[in-house]
């Protein structure tokens, strides 16, 4: 772990102040005495902006229950949340897996969920990270504030719990879980990656109307009905219908939920109410997807931050350090490719590792930073520098904007080159002079979501045939489908379109089919 | 600015729901995993859980994702050591170092899924279609006790069923569609006419409101509050609640021939018949009979622990449990079933009254007689004395049944293909 960074304010300067506690139990008491300490800090020194917090103490039974449904307090019912129950609760009691000292939820006010076994030190830690790191960063952070209704979540929740319990009593539970495992299976693919056109009121809508009829009334000429119709017009019109056909669809489409939600001939109000639940849970949950790594490491260096200043002044025992060192070197290990604990990098290692570096930079800049980073190195004012990446990247941009050369040296990242029909990977850079760019475009692309996910399309439907819909993977890189996952979630999309849907895989560079797959239909059984 | 709440006391198994979903989803691949596990354990776990692993066909939960190892792909990795620009690796195994390297598409290749039942979903799922045989067959002779349940609401009961928030909506709308003035109109009228009659401003106006307010008055009592027509009182229905009563005796040779582990086994049989029993019907009661030369009925602790050596006759047995039936289990009223297990000794003498018994009395009273030998698998061709004397009366719609359980393993499969009811069995 890094232990380099100085602080500029405080140090020894200030008085020792009494440690907040000293033991590991702890009661409502110290919690708030220890909360109302880190928000000093938290607001005072790294002036966070953060939503008024509501921190909830629960048992690991509750913990687990809240894992199961993607860490919501309360959720719709699903098989799938059983399962998962299931493995977290199997993994916990071997003890092949601990459970997390907190969940964070962004909703305002900002829930945190803290373990009544964790330590003193653990509450203190957790509070910082999640009630402190994770609240600022879904305060501010500009994907959040565009995407999620912190407001309006837990609200929202509770009536879609509702709405699906009442559809279960309604319509039987095996037609509701039917809906919701197609639902699930297309929730990746049923989100809108970017911000869409304000959707018309009714009111605009009619006034548009209006206008155009007006438009034409004005423009009416009797002469153009006594011009001949061309012979060719019979094909463009052919043509244009299928132009117009695709505007009226709203083609191509990607977000898969919604065309479905919007488009399907077949479905009753109910499913479609459902698709929509689930397609705005899936577009809440997005930002976060995109934002591991930064909210990690916000969380990460707040935790850090708050925590040396307490024990700086005098507020945590050394005892209570070392704890809080012990877990957090944990938390940010990151093993090296070849060892066995291995399996990808580690968001907070990584996150931590770019902030601290930022401060640093602020602080002590070296030759190599003032090359680079000329607007930070040197600057001073780092809690600046990281409210500013907090506030407006995501984690492809954040890498690609602070990953500094001191980090992949510190981490020494390499980079490998790897083509399927070839015997050998090819090391096609290191970190070295001539690789760091190299290696900090191709790992920031790793974090962009849409590089990672497939990029599927409805294209078209064969509206005057058999209402077949045709979808396109767009193939990057020449990767195609998993196929038998493919072939899966096809079926779940033809069961909600209700009729027969086919998917081709095209090389976008030049439109060349790469794969088709048979048609589905609608009542193929999964 | 801070708000902290303690949970702890919030209502636990938030995830129940979830997980009877789960499990109604993935019950055909549970019970054969159960099946699988129950053939492992021993009757005296069952007070625990057990941990089962199932395919995970039909619970994948899929999406769209990119297949590996097809394309150009670039990895990122840290830890570098030695390597230089233009080493070349060769291709790691796919599992192992290639699972980092290859920036695993994520839950793919997991073909199997193991996870926890409790004792409750074990039991539930391992006695899944088991029912006590030929039930059916006096439950026409079963008491019936009622219980009261709604059923909407009537213009007719006791005060005491009246239901208050339907009777006032009732009257609240009458009250308004037949414009029965309120109090509050009343009032303001009266206010009204007073302030009038004080000033003597306009006595015009004041004849008319006074008029008006007699009219009102007149409307207020020719319309009442409460009229008989708004009311109306919570309806119940008897529903009859029945109630199958069934008593199942468990008979258990403990003589000497019956080795350690014959017993042993018995008494397994008998363990799983009972937890079977308590779970699947409330109203069934059990009744032990353990003999050796003599009989006794004995409770269920002294059963199944208590250890008691003796000389075999099976007789008495039978006539004790005629003695209870008279005494206790008239058998119009209860359904009777009987279950033997012993290791097939009898003293040659007591066959005739064996035969009696069962003839006369025991198989004509009971629904079914479940007959279990235990016994090591030594013995395999030579059927024992009352398996042959058992095997003359097990003919035709005789309730008799009989099997052998030779070892741990036979238990499950035995007792299910005893209890499964007939239409359901292969």
């Amino acid at each position: 772990m890094r232990d380099s960074a100085t602080v500029s304010k405080g140090g020894a300067g200030e008085g020792m102040k009494k440690p907040l506690f000293t033991g590991p139990d702890w009661d409502y008491h110290d919690v708030l005495r220890v909360y109302e300490a880190i928000e000093e800090i938290a607001l005072g020194e790294l002036r966070l902006d953060i939503y008024p917090n509501q921190i909830e103490v629960i048992s690991s039974e509750q913990m687990l229950d809240a894992y199961s449904a993607m860490g919501m307090p309360l959720f719709y019912k699903h098989w799938s949340f059983g399962k998962h129950f299931a493995r977290d609760e199997m993994l916990y009691r071997k003890g092949y897996q601990g459970l997390a000292y907190e969940i964070v939820i962004n909703s305002k006010p900002c829930i945190s969920y803290i373990m009544e076994e964790n330590t003193m030190t653990m509450q203190t830690l957790v509070m910082a990270h999640a009630a402190f790191g994770h609240n600022h960063f879904f305060k501010n952070n500009r994907l959040f504030r565009e995407w999620t209704d912190a407001d309006g979540i837990l609200d929202y929740l509770e009536f879609a719990k509702g709405y699906i319990a009442e559809c279960e009593e309604r319509y039987g539970l095996t037609a509701v879980e039917r809906v919701l495992d197609a639902a699930h299976a297309l929730m990746t693919h049923g989100v809108h990656r970017y911000p869409r056109r304000h959707a018309k009121s009714l009111r605009e809508e009619r006034d548009r109307e209006l206008e155009r009829l007006k438009y034409e009334e004005q423009t009416y000429n009797d002469l153009w009905r006594t011009i001949p119709a061309d012979d060719e017009g019979a094909d463009t019109a052919l043509l244009n219908r299928a132009g117009e056909r695709k505007r009226r669809l709203g083609l191509p489409e990607e977000n898969l939920l919604y065309f479905l939600e919007k488009r399907a001939p077949n479905l009753q109000h109910w499913q479609r109410e459902i698709l929509r639940i689930v397609r705005n849970v899936a577009q809440y949950f997005y930002p976060q997807k995109q934002t591991k790594v930064m909210n990690e490491g916000c969380a990460t260096a707040v935790h850090y931050h708050i925590m040396r200043r307490l024990h700086e002044q005098g507020r945590l025992t050394d005892g209570s350090f070392l704890e809080f060192l012990h877990s957090h070197t944990n938390v940010v290990f990151q093993p090296d490719f070849d060892d066995p604990r291995f399996s990808g990098l580690n968001p907070y290692a990584l996150g931590f590792a770019i902030l601290q570096d930022l401060q640093r930079m602020a602080l002590d800049p070296t030759e190599e930073d003032r090359r680079w980073f000329p607007e930070i190195a040197g600057g001073g004012d780092w809690t600046e520098v990281w409210q500013e990446a907090w506030r407006a990247y995501r984690d492809e941009s954040f890498i690609l904007q602070f990953l500094s050369p001191k980090v992949m040296r510190d981490f020494r990242f390499f980079r490998i080159h790897d083509e399927a029909d070839a015997p050998e990977l090819i090391v096609d850079a290191i970190h070295d002079d001539a690789g760091y760019r190299e290696i900090r475009r191709s790992l920031a692309a790793r974090y962009d979501l849409a590089r990672i996910e497939p990029d599927i399309q409805v294209v078209d439907v064969d509206l005057a045939g058999d209402r077949k819909l045709i979808l396109e993977h767009r193939v990057v890189d020449g990767v195609t489908l998993e196929e038998r996952n493919a072939v899966a979630v096809l079926r779940h999309l033809a069961y909600l379109w209700g009729y027969g849907v086919k998917l081709y895989e095209v090389d976008p560079a030049t439109d060349r089919v790469i794969h088709e797959y048979p048609e589905v239909g609608c009542t193929d059984p999964l | 600015m801070v708000n902290i709440i303690d949970r702890r006391r919030n209502p636990q198994g938030k995830s129940l729901a979830n997980r009877q979903r789960f499990m109604r989803r993935a019950k055909r691949q549970v019970l054969d995993a159960v099946n699988e596990a129950s053939g492992k354990r021993r009757v005296t776990d069952m007070e625990g859980g057990e941990q089962i692993t199932i395919p995970v066909d039909g619970l994948r939960e899929p999406s769209f994702h990119k297949a590996r190892g097809q394309g150009v792909r670039e990895h990122v990795i840290p830890g570098n050591k030695e390597y230089v620009v233009g080493d070349r690796i060769p291709r790691p195994e796919e599992e192992g170092a290639g699972r980092g390297l290859g920036g695993s598409a994520s839950g793919e290749g997991e073909d199997e899924f193991t996870f926890a039942v409790s004792r409750d979903e074990f039991l539930d799922l391992f006695f899944e279609g088991l029912e006590l045989p030929d039930l059916v067959k006096r439950q026409i002779k079963k008491t019936y006790s009622y219980t009261q349940q709604r059923a909407g609401y009537s213009v007719s009961g006791a005060p005491s069923n009246l239901n208050i928030e339907r009777t006032m909506r009732n009257s609240l709308s009458r009250r308004l569609a037949l414009r029965r003035p309120k109090p509050e109109e009343l009032r303001i009228l009266d206010e009204e006419i007073d302030r009038l009659e004080r000033s003597g401003a306009d006595p015009e106006r004041l004849r008319a409101l006074i008029e008006e307010r007699a009219a009102k008055r007149q409307r207020s009592r020719a319309i009442p509050y409460i009229d008989p027509v708004d009311i109306r009182y919570n309806r119940f229905t008897q529903v009859p609640n029945p109630s199958s009563q069934a008593v199942m005796f468990c008979l258990m040779d403990v003589s000497g021939s019956m080795t350690e582990e014959m017993k042993d086994l018995a008494k397994r049989f008998f363990m799983l018949l009972h937890l079977f029993l308590e779970r699947r019907y409330r109203h069934v009661e059990v009744v032990f009979i353990r003999h050796t030369h003599i009989a006794q009925e004995v409770d269920e602790e002294t059963f199944f622990y208590s250890r008691e050596t003796g000389g075999t006759l099976v007789s008495p047995a039978l006539q004790l449990m005629r003695g209870v039936i008279d005494a206790r289990y008239a058998p119009e009223d209860w359904n009777i079933y009987g279950a033997q297990a012993s290791d097939g000794d009898n003293t040659p003498a007591d066959n005739p009254a064996v035969i009696h018994a069962m003839e006369r009395t025991i198989l004509p009273l009971c629904q079914y007689f479940a007959y279990i030998e235990v016994g090591a698998a030594q013995t395999g061709h030579m059927a024992s004395d009352l398996w042959r004397l058992y095997e003359r009366m097990a003919v035709g719609d005789s309730p008799l049944a009989m099997r052998r359980v030779r070892s741990r393993g036979d238990i499950f499969p035995v007792f299910r293909d005893l209890f499964t009811p007939a239409e359901l069995r292969r």
